[in-house]
Formats: structure tokens, sequence, C-alpha cells
């Protein structure tokens, strides 16, 4: 039954494979726990390996809406929580005058003028604010890329589920939302911030799992092709690169492939076809030519 | 089960003595975590465990390590790891480096001299003051060194700053339609006055990579403590040393110590640095510091200075790419050399040359007014990148 809060870590594990995310029992115990103790989940890794995928199937998982809000410098609480309609307000504030409805008390006008009608909700105002249903799921992703001020409003929120307006009063949550925030660690967050959340660090998945992973999104790969790609993957992220090729570039190229109808990799498609992988013109530079090759050798030696 | 609690509390105790943060409050989630486990299976205990009381990356070998001894203590079984140094090396932050290819390990202790105890120094004249600040570091004796190095801890250094994406209240270009608003409503809907609001300003980080190889060693001494005035002085400063590999320093210097702790502090630093006065790859240092740190390190419009007399036993190639790449990541970046300051060098070894062409501002290093002439040069480093390149 969709929309209920997983059983066991087993059920949260094949549901989430349902849902076509391949997860490590390291994770779904992680998430399960998050789920369970209702605390907000922070996952690291390296760009491009599954961390905002996770929110996204959880939330389907759980049958509940996705809220997200993608952290940038300078993200404030106007931009995160919540802003005043400025322009209707001033609209409303000549529609008074005109209707004479102002009057002399100040009182009645600003609460008015602070009303509900004139308030925009952002998402994490409106994560607090769930209609009876399930709670929603509340991404916070890229937390590194958004400053400390920033962080530091998350902390109060995270640790009370409220959000207090000053022309209004506090908002609490009927029920906290499920939290999933992600860093790429571009720079180490605040620990007060980290001891508040469930960690787990994801890696780049191994040949198996990154095997299993294309197999169940792109199933129209043949095995052959999919073997080979996961191998040279692998190979690619043991050379030294700015960048190295995350999951979902991986799904990429693999369906780049398929388009063009390859059923093995060979060294050409590869030279032809390496900019989806590799997002980093030195990195393509240095890998283009005889060590695609090389890797191909020793890809295709490992596959079998 | 009721063993179970006390364990849980030992265990988290071990973590603490380890060097991981692990707090009180903790325990009781972990506690309450286990009722929705099945901790007869191992691998789920040990995740449930692992999220709840780790959340750095680097730390989960040490927890690993905890985990196999305090939870399976077959007789015989005990760690072959020495944790108590595993979590001491963790806490003080050990030295992250690239052991330099072929390092002797058993290579004499780094030849800078321990600076003597110093009883007195008698105050400079004026006159001598001027003396030990346009002298070359390489030529002060050891009071005028002390001299130099005290001197050099009143000078003021700024970076220029930068503007934010964050918006405070002030004179600026915008309205600050809030307080508009909530200011026509406190005047009956009369816009008295138009409150506006402007861009918050920030200190620019700096990253400091400083060439500790043979060739360099007559200025280390100087320039350590250079290294280690900067990292006090500001907020955000990075401090990287290289030779043949890259050692980052900034936890060693240590931020807003007392004066009183560079006596200790600077010369203990060679001990730290596995390659000090070795010989120089700096193209590969480069390289290590690109790959590893300067995501990490270079955002917000960071200046870099690379501090270096350019001789350099790798290829120059490499250095030359490197460089390119340094300079496209780094609002800007200024490199400092010592043998600038005679008036007949000419950068001519193959690094320099290869080196140059990525460089916005090329200054000496060599006596402290040179150094004052660098601090002036930081704050007021033009608005945009790219602009007066030197």
């Amino acid at each position: 039954m969709i929309g209920v809060v997983p059983a066991s870590i087993d059920d949260l594990q094949r549901r989430l494979r349902s849902e076509r995310y391949i997860a490590d029992r390291g994770l779904a115990t992680s998430v399960f726990l998050a789920l369970k103790l209702q605390r907000p989940i922070l996952l690291e890794g390296e760009a491009g390996v599954g961390k905002t995928e996770v929110a996204k199937v959880l939330a389907s998982v759980l049958g509940t809406n996705l809220i997200r809000l993608q952290c940038y410098e300078g993200l404030d609480i106007s931009h995160a929580v919540y802003e005043w309609n400025y322009p209707r307000q001033l609209l409303e504030i000549r529609l008074m005058e005109a209707t004479g409805a102002l009057g002399n008390d100040r009182g009645p006008a600003a609460n008015h003028l602070f009303g509900d009608e004139f308030l925009i909700k952002r998402p994490l105002l409106q994560a607090l604010e769930s209609d009876g249903g399930p709670p929603p799921v509340l991404l916070i992703d890229e937390l590194d890329r958004a400053d400390e001020e920033f962080e530091g409003f998350l902390l109060e929120l995270l640790s009370d589920f409220q959000v207090t307006i000053p022309e209004t009063g506090t908002i609490r949550a009927t029920q906290p939302p499920v939290v999933v925030l992600t860093s790429n660690r571009t720079r180490e967050l605040h620990d007060a911030l980290k001891r508040r959340c469930l960690y787990y660090w994801i890696e780049y998945p191994d040949y198996t799992k990154e095997l299993e992973i294309i197999t169940t999104r792109v199933p129209t790969a043949g095995v052959e092709l999919a073997e080979q790609v996961a191998a040279f993957v692998q190979e690619l992220r043991r050379a030294e690169l700015y960048k190295a090729a995350g999951v979902s570039e991986t799904l990429d190229w693999v369906t780049a492939l398929v388009a063009l109808d390859k059923r093995e990799l060979d060294a050409e498609t590869i030279n032809q076809t390496l900019g989806i992988v590799l997002k980093n013109q030195e990195d393509i530079q240095s890998v283009r030519g005889e060590r695609v090759q090389e890797m191909l050798n020793r890809a295709k030696h490992a596959g079998t | 089960m009721s063993a179970l609690l006390p364990n849980l509390l030992h265990f988290s105790r071990l973590l603490g003595a380890a060097g991981i943060d692990v707090q009180a409050v903790r325990t009781l989630d972990v506690a309450r975590a286990i009722q929705h486990i099945d901790i007869g299976n191992r691998r789920e205990f040990y995740h449930a465990l692992r999220c709840l009381l780790v959340h750095r990356p680097q730390d989960y070998p040490v927890f690993d390590e905890a985990f196999r001894v305090f939870w399976r203590p077959p007789p015989g079984d005990w760690t072959t790891t020495d944790l108590h140094a595993m979590g001491e090396q963790r806490r003080t932050g050990d030295p992250q480096f690239e052991s330099p290819a072929g390092a002797d390990p058993d290579r004499a202790e780094p030849s800078v001299a321990p600076p003597h105890e110093i009883d007195q120094v008698a105050p400079l004249s004026y006159s001598d003051r001027e003396a030990v600040r346009q002298r070359d570091f390489s030529e002060l004796n050891e009071s005028e060194l002390s001299q130099a190095q005290r001197m050099m801890a009143d000078f003021r250094w700024d970076v220029r700053m930068r503007r934010t994406r964050r918006w405070q209240a002030g004179r600026g270009p915008t309205l600050d339609l809030r307080r508009v608003v909530q200011r026509a409503a406190s005047h009956r809907g009369e816009l008295v006055d138009l409150p506006r609001r402007t861009r918050k300003q920030r200190r620019r980080p700096l990253v400091l990579l400083c060439d500790v190889s043979g060739s360099m060693e007559r200025y280390a001494r100087m320039l350590l403590h250079f290294l280690y005035c900067m990292s006090g002085r500001l907020d955000q400063v990075e401090v990287f040393v290289f030779a043949t590999g890259l050692t980052r320093v900034t936890r060693h210097l240590g931020r807003r110590r007392r004066q009183s702790a560079v006596a200790q502090v600077v010369p203990r630093l060679p001990r730290q640095v596995p390659d000090f006065a070795g010989g120089t790859r700096i193209g590969g240092a480069l390289r290590t510091f690109n790959l590893q740190w300067g995501r990490r390190v270079l955002g917000h419009g960071a200046v870099a200075l690379v501090i270096s007399d350019g001789w350099d036993r790798g290829e120059p190639e490499l250095l030359g790419a490197e460089m390119a790449r340094l300079q496209r990541t780094t609002y800007r970046l200024i490199w400092l050399n010592p043998l600038l300051g005679s008036r007949d060098y000419v950068p001519q070894t193959r690094g320099m040359r290869a080196a140059l062409p990525f460089i916005d501002d090329f200054l000496p290093v060599h006596n402290l007014d040179s150094l004052e002439v660098l601090g002036r040069h930081l704050s007021s480093l033009p608005t945009r990148k790219g602009l007066a390149r030197r």
C-alpha cells in the first residue's frame, strides 16, 4: 500500500528498488531510521552519486509531495521561507485610502495588510503547512552552496520545525516533514547542523552496483554494452581527473549509446561520445585517444 | 537489552576518546533507533550506530575500527591499530600530504636552525629600523631577524572586500520593499520615505601556497612567519606548503593565537612537512592542490598567493597547465618571488617562464618593505576580475 511508512529496512529497500533506485543496505538503514526517529538526514558525496534522487524516490515511495529548495549563495528568508507581496500591499494601501478604510486607527489596517492573502509561501513554509495528508518530503539541495547565515537559520528551523514571521506570529508544523539535506562538500557544514541530522556518505557505486543501476534504469541496453560501460566507468574513476563521472553521467551515456544502436563499446565511439561522461575539457583531452584504448582493453578484460 | 544500554554508553565514550565528536544526547537517539532494527543483524546494527554517531566521512575508519573492537571481542582478536593514536591524529588534523615519491624517510631533520633564545632585543633606532626593513631576508642576522619578525607582527594586512549576494539595509540602488510597506502601513498609507537596501560586503578568502624546497631555505624562516601572521589576522585563510608534495598546514598554524605562540608554532612546522627543504616539483604540487583542494577552498572569489623562486625540477608544461587552471578558478593569482627583489633578476628559469603568462601580479617578497607593498596591493585589488593585470 502506498503512503505508509515502510515496515522494515527490507521493505524500504524493496520499495526503493521498485521505484528503480538501487540503495545500499547502509543507506536504506539510515533513511529508515530518519523516518522512524523523525530526524533530518544529511547525505553527502561527490556530485552525481544520486543524493538528490533519494529524496525524489522517497517522496514517491511514501506517496507524498516533494518540496525542493535549491540552495545558492545569498539564499535568504525571502526566497526560502516567505515574502510579502509588496506590489499588492501597496495597491491595497491606495485602495483603502480611496475607500476611506484606513481610518485613524493603525492596528486594523496593518493587520489586514499583513494577512494571509498577501503572504507568498516559499518552500520551507510550504513544507511546514501540510494539508492533513502524509507529511511532504522536503529536499534542501546542495546546502554547501548557501552561506553560513542561511545554515544558521536552518538550524533553528530543523530543531523545532517552526518559523516566526514578525508581522503575524509563529507557524508550527502539525507534522514534521521528512527532511533530506544534500551537500557536495565543497565546504564543511557546521557541526551544530550535522548533529541534528543522521548522516550518510554515499560512495560511487562499485562495478556490480553500477551494472545493476544501468540495467534497472536503461533496460533497453544490451547486457554486453551495460557490462562494458560499467567496467569502463570504473576505469575512468580510477584515473586522476578533475571531475569524475557520476552515476547520472553513466546513465546518460548508456542512453546515448543505445540511441546510437551500439551493442558494444569501441574506442572510436567512446572518443566521439566522451563529452557525455566527462564534463571538463582538460579531462577529455587527457583521456581521449590512447588512454581510451588502454582503459577499454582493461574494462573488457575485467568484464569477462 | 539491559546490558545493551550501558554498553552503548561505553561505546560512545570510546568514540569520544578516539576523537569523534559524539554528543551525549545521541546515545539516547541510538537507544531509540535500535528498537526499530534487528539487533541480531550485525550490519543493520552497524549502520544504525554509524549514521547516528558519525557525521564526517573521515571519521568512518576510526568508527569501523572501534566498532570491530568493541562489539565483537573474541579472545585474541585485539586491534592492531592504536585507536588512541588514530583519534589523536584525527583531532589534531593530520598533515594531509601526498608523500613525495622517493622521499627518504630517514632524512635528517630539516636544516632550518631553531631560533636561538634571545633574552632581550635592544630597541632599534629609526635608521636601524629602516635598514632592517630594506635588507633582504637572507642577509638578516639573528637579532635583526627577531626584530623583523616583531615588525611584521605589527603590519596590517587586509584583503579587498567582495560584494556578496546577501542584502542588508543601507544606501543602495534598490528599494527595500519590505520596509517601504511597513512604514507606509504605519503612516496611514503615506509613502513618507523610501528605504533602500544594498549588498553585504565580505572579505575575500585567501589561499597561500608557499614553496619550502631547498632553494627557498634562506627565506623559509621569514616566510613561515609571514604565513603565520597572515593566517592569524584574517578569517578565511588556507595555507599550504610544497616542495615535492603538497601539505596543508592551515590547522598547524592555528587561528587567532596570541603572539607568544609564534615561537612554538613556527619552528615546529618544518617537522610536520615531510619534504621540507627537499626538491621542487611545483607543477605536481599545484596539480594536487587543484585536484584535491581547489573546489573546497577556492570558492567565493578567493585570492591565491604562490610564494616561490620558480626553481622547478618538474615538467614546465605541467606547471603551465596547472597555473592556467589555478588562474581560472581564482579571482586573482599573485606570485611572490624573493629573487625579484634584486635589480638584475630576470625570470629565466623554465618553471618561472612557464608560469608567467598566468600570473596576475608578479611581486617581490624579499624584505619587509615588499611585504608592506603586498599588503597595500591586497587591500586595493580591482573590484572586477581580470582588470589591470600587471
